[in-house]
């Protein structure tokens, strides 16, 4: 046999079967600098200057300085839920609130809860998360999300095309 | 200014009708993706390990989050005209409305095929909804949603973005106080 990799298989890191409506997603806590929000900002090509000129966030927006955009927020709401699941978790949707804004200086908290557990007519699995983006005790941002994971070491949610995956 | 019930009737043939059709410019691309991933320190290895990309997703894949990146135009290209306003739709409704203030309530994106490097994708913003007159605390006016669907260079759908956006005029302020 070959010794190419392309066959290599590689094991989920969760299943359906070992989560729990109720179960809580380890805490992520993040130091947001002006690069944080500079970088993401530029890597969702967000060129607004509310998100990387202090004095306009200021004078302009009435912000007490730069803040990170939605798109950016977006990425930190997946790393977080694809940390937890492990590459064969697949986002099928996240419904996002904005409340309040993240600046340099603040420690985010991205916290998560498991709100629904179910399969689907196709045989997918499906957990509910409900995450939090907090400073201190502020709710800045919430994301109700809803990704697709393994039933069985050998079901994959990115095998099914449009016909089976009903995000 | 107050809507009248023709320019709402108006409003709402447009609902259900594509619009704004555009073309990404730039073919999906892994930089971008890298870029995106160190920004938030996402260590997936979908995105680093081909390997695992090949054997989990069959082949690359872009985050699905950054399904708007690839709409959002770079700061400046050679003779380039100016690109629609993303949601074009809002700004056209609060203006044939005459509602002058607007808000988003939220949003939600739905993913469906995966998006890939090299793929050429197109969106197209599409009404969905426009309520009757509510009021609320920030005044009173319309909800409506749009919906922004992107499709990849096969016409498969990709992913849909839903807004749900509030225009509203402000409640009329108190009369001055008499002067004293």
């Amino acid at each position: 046999m070959s010794a190419d990799a392309v066959s290599r298989e590689v094991s989920p890191v969760l299943l359906l079967g070992e989560v729990a409506v109720g179960d809580r997603l380890p805490e992520l806590a993040y130091e947001v600098t002006a690069t944080t929000v500079v970088l993401g900002a530029l890597a969702s090509r967000d060129w607004r200057p509310m998100h990387h000129d202090k004095d306009f966030a200021v004078d302009r927006n009435g912000t007490r300085d730069i803040f990170l955009n939605t798109p950016n927020q977006a990425a930190w709401f997946e790393r977080y839920l694809t940390d937890w699941t492990g590459p064969h978790g697949r986002l099928g949707r996240m419904t996002f609130r904005m409340l309040g804004s993240v600046f340099p200086g603040d420690t985010m908290v991205l916290s998560g809860v498991v709100d629904e557990v179910t399969v689907d007519d196709q045989g997918c699995g499906w957990v509910g998360v409900d995450v939090t983006l907090s400073v201190g005790d502020d709710v800045k941002t919430t994301c109700d999300a809803r990704v697709a994971v393994p039933v069985d070491p050998t079901d994959n949610p990115w095998r099914r095309t449009s016909a089976r995956w009903h995000p | 200014m107050t809507s009248t019930t023709d320019t709402v009737a108006e409003v709402r043939a447009l609902v259900g009708v594509a619009q704004y059709e555009e073309s990404g410019d730039f073919p999906v691309e892994r930089g971008y993706i890298w870029t995106t991933c160190a920004s938030v320190e996402n260590g997936n290895p979908l995105f680093w390990d081909d390997d695992v990309a090949r054997a989990v997703t069959g082949g690359l894949i872009a985050p699905p989050t950054m399904l708007s990146v690839w709409f959002r135009p770079h700061h400046w290209a050679p003779g380039r005209t100016a690109p629609h306003l993303p949601l074009q739709i809002h700004f056209d409704l609060k203006e044939r409305l005459g509602l002058p203030e607007a808000v988003m309530s939220d949003n939600t994106i739905v993913f469906h095929e995966p998006v890939r490097p090299g793929d050429v994708l197109a969106t197209r913003q599409i009404l969905r909804s426009v309520s009757d007159e509510k009021t609320t605390k920030l005044g009173t006016g319309r909800f409506w949603v749009i919906d922004v669907e992107y499709t990849n260079q096969d016409g498969a759908v990709v992913g849909v973005e839903s807004y749900t956006g509030f225009g509203y005029r402000r409640p009329a302020a108190d009369p001055p106080a008499p002067a004293s």
